[in-house]
């Protein structure tokens, strides 16, 4: 059969086909018609043909098929070291085939090849650098996920979640009134305890341009206020956009490149129009590398930089805490013992480790911060990276891989996991649901308020 | 027939070989896409020339990244099986004094006894690679005919050689078929995975170009390979 109703290779662009694509529950029928979906082999091996240069043709034929990736793969580790989970047999076993076959392969090898790119791979990128050649898998994976989202052989949330941004430059169905209504009502609830708090709306030439991911909005609106409250003590000169807020990406995970550039496109407009010093984004992993890692890419801007300098949340913790602009109150400190994830994709994808250490040093009472072994660059991945958290169909697998992370905690002995990254927050949370262990976990920004030192003038009058 | 392998046969060999890996090794860089790899290299060529030049020689340390040191034995055979197979073709006497006589130049050659441990070790950690590819199901479910061929190419000259030099039966016998297996392999280098031999160097320094610019290099961060 060619393309279905909900099934196809057609992107969802509108409300009404995000909303057409939602209705259909747990994308029963979704899945249903994938099976019967016709693969463009023509399309498919062009696509190949343009895009498939020396960087991946070279890492696919020099692979030496040594192994020596299998140990560095969480998912290798969790799944009893079954050799199918080798991450050189994956990306071998599936993009290596396809362009064996030069794009002749079939519906039931492109949905295999969809398990694979999604359950069997975070594109957390550990295994690139366990390789003697340099060969980065998660790259690889990535560019697949790009070559099945065409062929429209995608996870059905993976699918709405580019619609998503297509339709809303969002990754939920928030709009630019709904993000700043729920701004300002989140500055409403906390004027009282916080005396001239504001969230300046499109404010021209500010230091700081925030962004944030679409989820706090919609699920977890404190998160703004907070933002907010650590700008406002901070006393810095700072502004949200009435437009391109969203800094995360759906379509990144779902190999949607033409979203990733629509996407990352409005928060560079919004860049332009209100040219802030510099921008920063809120604490999560996969929309610091879509907004200011990968996204320069997807703008077609040579110099692989954002329009401005664009920092991580934890860049700007650590600066506010160096150079006193937040003040801790010593006595508030952490005083249990407690770990932090570091998330894969500033982390290992920027280097960022020494950001969140020194705000550890500000924030933790000396002897009660425990690392996660292995940790900094050759962390695992939180178990939920990459898309797997939010993949129905994929759930049993996104359960097993938190194990991983599950045990690192565990070595530990800390109660506490700071987690400033909302996937890895996310698996943090079911795994805890999941397994019970006893944890709690935390983003940065309500364990800093919590301890702030604040200025007299800055508190309520009594 | 010693004539033709170390006349015309020759030159042909060593010409596929010099001119394939040139070929392969400026077709490898020009197909970099700053745009499709994601990686500003003209941008940025200080911080992708030292991410690269950090890339390699991490890599070429024993047990100089996290890699090496999470498998130590991988990372003794590896190492022991190179450096006989780079160091003993390019710095045996006997060869040395063949491209003097071919070239008009040579290399520093190193002594007989060297050699033989060289050769002997390579050989050993050889069968050593072979046993993991058949032991390991991580390995052995990745291998294929091309991984025993090129081994078998890689080490027929040595196992020639051995028997050349120990003279076990007729040496002119042995010594005609070690050049030929040698010469063979320089032919193989540009057209199989062999081509590692250089296309290492252009691979581990793209993705150390990849870390120094964009994966951390600008931000001050040296990856920790």
């Amino acid at each position: 059969m060619p393309e279905g109703k909900y099934c196809n290779k057609t992107p969802v662009e509108t409300p009404e086909e995000v909303n057409f694509l939602l209705s259909d529950t747990s994308g029963n029928t979704y899945y249903e018609e994938m099976e019967s979906l016709d693969i463009d082999s023509d399309l498919l091996w062009k696509t190949i043909q343009n895009t498939f240069k020396s960087r991946l043709k070279t890492w696919l034929e020099i692979c030496a098929h040594c192994g020596m990736c299998a140990e560095s793969c969480f998912l290798y580790q969790v799944n009893n070291r079954d050799p199918k989970q080798v991450p050189a047999y994956k990306i071998q076993s599936t993009l290596g085939e396809i362009i064996n076959r030069k794009g002749k392969v079939d519906n039931k090898f492109m949905r295999h090849a969809m398990e694979v790119a999604w359950a069997q791979c975070t594109c957390c990128n550990r295994c690139g650098t366990y390789c003697p050649h340099g060969i980065d898998t998660g790259i690889m994976f990535g560019y697949l996920r790009g070559l099945l989202y065409q062929q429209g052989f995608v996870p059905w949330e993976m699918k709405i979640g580019a619609g998503m941004h297509r339709t809303y430059r969002a990754q939920m169905d928030v709009t630019n009134e709904d993000f700043v209504e729920t701004f300002e009502w989140m500055i409403e609830e906390n004027e009282d305890e916080y005396p001239g708090l504001t969230a300046p709306v499109d404010k021209e030439g500010a230091d700081i341009l925030y962004t944030v991911n679409a989820r706090e909005v919609k699920h977890y609106p404190e998160d703004l206020a907070e933002a907010a409250i650590l700008f406002h003590i901070a006393g810095e000169n700072w502004t949200i956009p009435s437009a391109g807020w969203e800094q995360t990406s759906l379509a990144m995970f779902a190999g949607d490149w033409a979203a990733c550039k629509m996407q990352v496109e409005s928060v560079y407009a919004a860049m332009e129009r209100l040219k802030p010093k510099r921008m920063i984004g809120t604490e999560c992993g996969h929309a610091h590398r879509a907004t200011v890692i990968e996204g320069p890419y997807w703008a077609g801007r040579k110099d692989g930089l954002p329009p401005v300098e664009s920092i991580h949340y934890v860049e700007w913790l650590a600066e506010a805490l160096r150079t006193g602009k937040l003040k801790i109150d010593p006595s508030k400190r952490i005083k249990e013992l407690v770990t932090i994830q570091d998330s894969c994709n500033y982390i290992r994808n920027q280097g960022l480790k020494d950001a969140t250490r020194e705000i550890i040093s500000y924030i933790v009472e000396p002897g009660y911060f425990v690392e996660m072994s292995p940790n900094k660059e050759h962390n695992y991945c939180c178990g939920g990276g990459g898309g797997f958290n939010g993949i129905g169909i994929f759930r049993k697998q996104r359960n097993k891989a938190l194990i991983t992370k599950r045990d690192q905690i565990l070595k530990t002995g800390a109660k506490l996991v700071l987690a400033p990254c909302h996937n890895c927050w996310d698996a943090i949370r079911d795994l805890e649901e999941e397994y019970n262990i006893g944890i709690r976990w935390s983003f940065l920004k309500p364990v800093i308020i919590k301890m702030l030192d604040i200025p007299d003038h800055l508190k309520p009058e009594e | 027939m010693h004539t033709f392998l170390t006349g015309i046969f020759f030159w042909i060999a060593l010409s596929v070989c010099l001119i394939g890996m040139l070929v392969r090794f400026v077709l490898y860089f020009r197909g970099l896409s700053w745009q499709l790899d994601r990686v500003a290299y003209k941008a940025h060529p200080m911080h992708g020339f030292k991410g690269a030049i950090r890339s390699i020689y991490k890599w070429m340390l024993p047990f100089g990244t996290f890699g090496w040191r999470t498998q130590p034995f991988m990372a003794i055979i590896f190492f022991g099986f190179h450096m006989g197979a780079i160091f003993v073709p390019l710095f045996l006497v006997a060869h040395n004094m063949f491209l003097e006589s071919k070239l008009g130049f040579s290399f520093f050659t190193m002594g007989a006894g060297l050699a033989d441990f060289l050769t002997w070790t390579t050989l050993i950690c050889a069968f050593f690679l072979i046993l993991r590819r058949i032991a390991l199901p991580e390995v052995r479910i990745m291998t294929n005919f091309h991984d025993y061929l090129i081994l078998f190419i890689s080490l027929a000259p040595f196992i020639t050689g051995l028997l050349a030099r120990y003279q076990v039966g007729d040496y002119s016998f042995w010594l005609n078929l070690h050049i030929f297996c040698g010469e063979v392999l320089l032919i193989a280098i540009p057209f199989t995975k062999l081509s590692h031999v250089f296309l290492f160097f252009a691979s581990r320094a793209q993705l150390g170009m990849d870390f120094g610019i964009k994966r951390g290099g600008m931000k001050g961060t040296k990856m920790a390979w």
